[in-house]
């Protein structure tokens, strides 16, 4: 870590080195990850695009400690991915909103807070604050199956965020949302980013998604997963939805496809 | 509402409605000539038989022709047949067994007349969140009436000997002369070996399924024996917790247990096992501990399982109580009545005790449900 050195650099926040992960199924061995390389920093907006299957999913559940690594090494914040999330060092919010139907809004947001053992005070003021930052404010009391698809997964955000932790980990939260709706929770998530300072990894197979969130996206090949590509992105950091049309952003989108290009025809050969 | 209201329209009423309407009329039309020509002295009644008839014949004639008399003719509907019914009821209560043709196209005309009243009453557009629930009730109360009334009328219509099928009548009269008893049969069978049998069959089904689920060799040993025990026959259950608890209640309640355990387990262990990975995965990253887990996730999406093992259990504790009484019991319970009345050929009595035991169940089922949809509400098959 030579260039740690540096006062510049921020803290490595998930350091990876050489991880690999093998699937034992019952038609043999699945190489899922291969010899992964990754460092992420504090600070950073991170995302993973890749074709379907390359690994994507399952490198962000190692680094949450929901699936243990063959091989290699990870550390989430300098210590292993279990003590990480033993410490609830990170919110992770799933494809599905994974909302518990009998609770409502509120009381899902309060889900882990009671886990954590807050104060009825302290829980009562995060769920005000977390709801109103993804706009679900008024909706304390309805139940998820009374709301849309996309004011469900903006409910898990809201949870996730409640844990009020550091590094928010995302797999394609977005992923069955309309155009519109998507574009508007885009702008939301990086403005509360580049408010916060959080570090985020995201999981999506949108181009223009990846490139208007990140400062750094990994290209994933499959077959067996690796890393393909890192690209690190020097748009500025607070973007709007305009920023699409810039040349900048164009070329950064052109290599991103190309990388996919080269990863779906690896995939084809 | 004036008779004004009460115009001629052809297209008024709906297919069906019609067919039944001209039905009735015939019907009635055929009770007014049999009945008059009744053989045999002037029957007493016989006047008011006929009167039943022809306003039944004349509501079906105004139905048939599509008067709109909207919910004024349907109440008047119903009024009809209720003096029918009363007049039909008792006609026969004077004449049992030797009624003629003409009574039984009267019941066939009420019959129609009722059926085309609940058609009518369910087209009724209510708007009204309490009127729509006493509609609701108003049907199935309306059909267990009708069924009580037409079990009379064929009954001592035709004569039936008490000893195959007594009438209602005779039942309920039966029913209000032995409270004092029923209850007494009611508290020792259902308030005590049912009650207490279901809580601790159940508790103990419960807990037992919580031991199951989380230590691995009790789920391959017990869940096979449970299995076994909820096999065994329950007459040959019964003498043997005789012999182990005594004649009294608490050998019937060990019938209970048995019975109402198994369903319990394995309900509660497939709830438990329901949650999927992504449920399981969102706890593990809260690190939340097994008991955290257990209570805020496993348990409630158990709760549609525990309530079916509920409802099942509810019906099976009463069944294993009442026939565990057969095989000795002390002189007083709902199967020892029943077992000792046949004896006696006091089938009424039998009846009376089939009633309550029929309304204890009911209730219990209806609890159970009912309780069932306060705490599931949120489950697909409920909030729909
Ligand atoms: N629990 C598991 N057991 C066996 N194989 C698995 C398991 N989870 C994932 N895999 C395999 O690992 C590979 C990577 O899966 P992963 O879900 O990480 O892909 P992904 O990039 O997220 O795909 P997608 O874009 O479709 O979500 C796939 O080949 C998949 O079949
Ligand atoms: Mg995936």
């Amino acid at each position: 870590m030579l260039n740690e050195q540096g006062p510049q650099k921020a803290r490595s926040v998930i350091d990876i080195r050489g991880l690999s992960l093998t699937f034992e199924t019952n038609d043999g061995p699945v190489h899922a990850l291969s010899n992964v390389d990754l460092d992420i920093r504090e600070g950073e907006f991170v995302s993973f695009i890749g074709p379907s299957g390359c690994g994507k999913t399952t490198l962000l559940r190692v680094i949450a400690d929901l699936e243990k690594p063959t091989g290699g090494e990870i550390t989430v914040n300098g210590v292993t991915p279990e003590e990480a999330r033993l410490a609830r060092a990170y919110g992770y919010v799933f494809q599905s909103s994974a909302l518990y139907p009998w609770r409502t809004i509120a009381d899902n947001v309060a889900l882990p807070l009671e886990i954590m053992g807050l104060s009825a005070s302290e829980r009562k003021e995060r769920i005000a604050r977390n709801l109103d930052l993804v706009n679900l404010g008024g909706f304390e009391r309805k139940y998820p199956w009374q709301l849309s698809g996309g004011m469900q997964q903006r409910a898990s955000i809201a949870r996730a965020l409640a844990v009020e932790p550091h590094l928010l980990l995302m797999d394609e939260p977005f992923g069955a949302l309309d155009e519109i709706v998507r574009d508007h929770l885009n702008e939301q998530l990086l403005k509360l980013w580049a408010k916060t300072d959080k570090t985020v990894v995201f999981v999506t197979h949108s181009i223009p998604e990846a490139v208007f969130l990140s400062t750094k996206i990994v290209v994933l090949f499959p077959r067996p997963g690796r890393i393909y590509d890192v690209i690190e992105s020097d748009l500025p950091r607070d973007r709007t939805l305009d920023i699409r049309e810039t040349p900048e952003f164009l070329k950064i989108a052109h290599r991103v496809r190309e990388g996919l290009r080269a990863g779906h025809s690896y995939e084809d050969s | 509402m004036t008779s004004a209201s009460l115009t001629l329209s052809a297209r008024g009423v709906a297919g069906t409605q019609r067919f039944l309407a001209y039905a009735i009329t015939i019907a009635a039309l055929f009770a007014l000539p049999l009945a008059s020509h009744a053989d045999g002295p002037v029957v007493a009644g016989m006047s008011q038989l006929l009167l039943g008839a022809a306003l039944l014949a004349g509501i079906g004639l105004l139905i048939g022709f599509g008067v709109q008399g909207g919910r004024l003719l349907d109440l008047m509907l119903l009024a009809v047949s209720g003096v029918t019914a009363i007049l039909l009821l008792r006609f026969v209560a004077a004449y049992p067994g030797t009624v003629k043709g003409g009574f039984w196209a009267l019941v066939v005309a009420l019959w129609l007349s009722s059926w085309l009243f609940v058609e009518r009453l369910s087209a009724w557009d209510v708007t009204d969140r309490a009127a729509k629930r006493a509609i609701g009730l108003a049907i199935p109360l309306l059909f267990g009436v009708w069924v009580l009334v037409l079990w009379e009328l064929l009954v001592t219509g035709f004569g039936v000997p008490k000893i195959l099928l007594p009438a209602p009548s005779d039942i309920g009269l039966r029913f209000a002369s032995s409270i004092p008893t029923l209850w007494a049969d009611f508290r020792q069978t259902f308030l005590k070996a049912v009650l207490i049998g279901y809580a601790i069959g159940c508790g103990a089904g419960f807990v037992t399924a919580i031991l199951v689920d989380k230590v691995d060799f009790l789920r391959r040993g017990l869940l096979p024996i449970g299995n076994l025990v909820s096999a065994l026959p329950i007459i040959g259950i019964a003498p043997i917790m005789v012999m182990w608890f005594g004649f009294d209640w608490p050998s019937k309640a060990a019938v209970v247990i048995i019975m109402t355990f198994f369903p319990m387990l394995v309900n509660t262990v497939t709830g438990l096992a329901s949650a999927d990975r992504i449920q399981h995965d969102l706890m593990r990253t809260y690190a939340a501990n097994y008991w955290q887990t257990l209570v805020k996730m496993r348990l409630p999406m158990a709760l549609p399982f525990i309530f079916n093992a509920l409802k099942i259990n509810s019906t099976l504790a009463l069944i294993g109580a009442i026939v565990a009484e057969f095989f000795g019991t002390p002189i007083v319970g709902m199967g020892f009545r029943i077992s000792t009345e046949v004896g006696r050929l006091n089938v009424d009595m039998v009846w009376a005790e089939i009633a309550v035991a029929a309304l204890a169940g009911s209730a219990f089922y209806g609890l159970v449900t009912l309780l069932e949809r306060v705490f599931t509400f949120w489950h697909p098959s409920v909030r729909g």
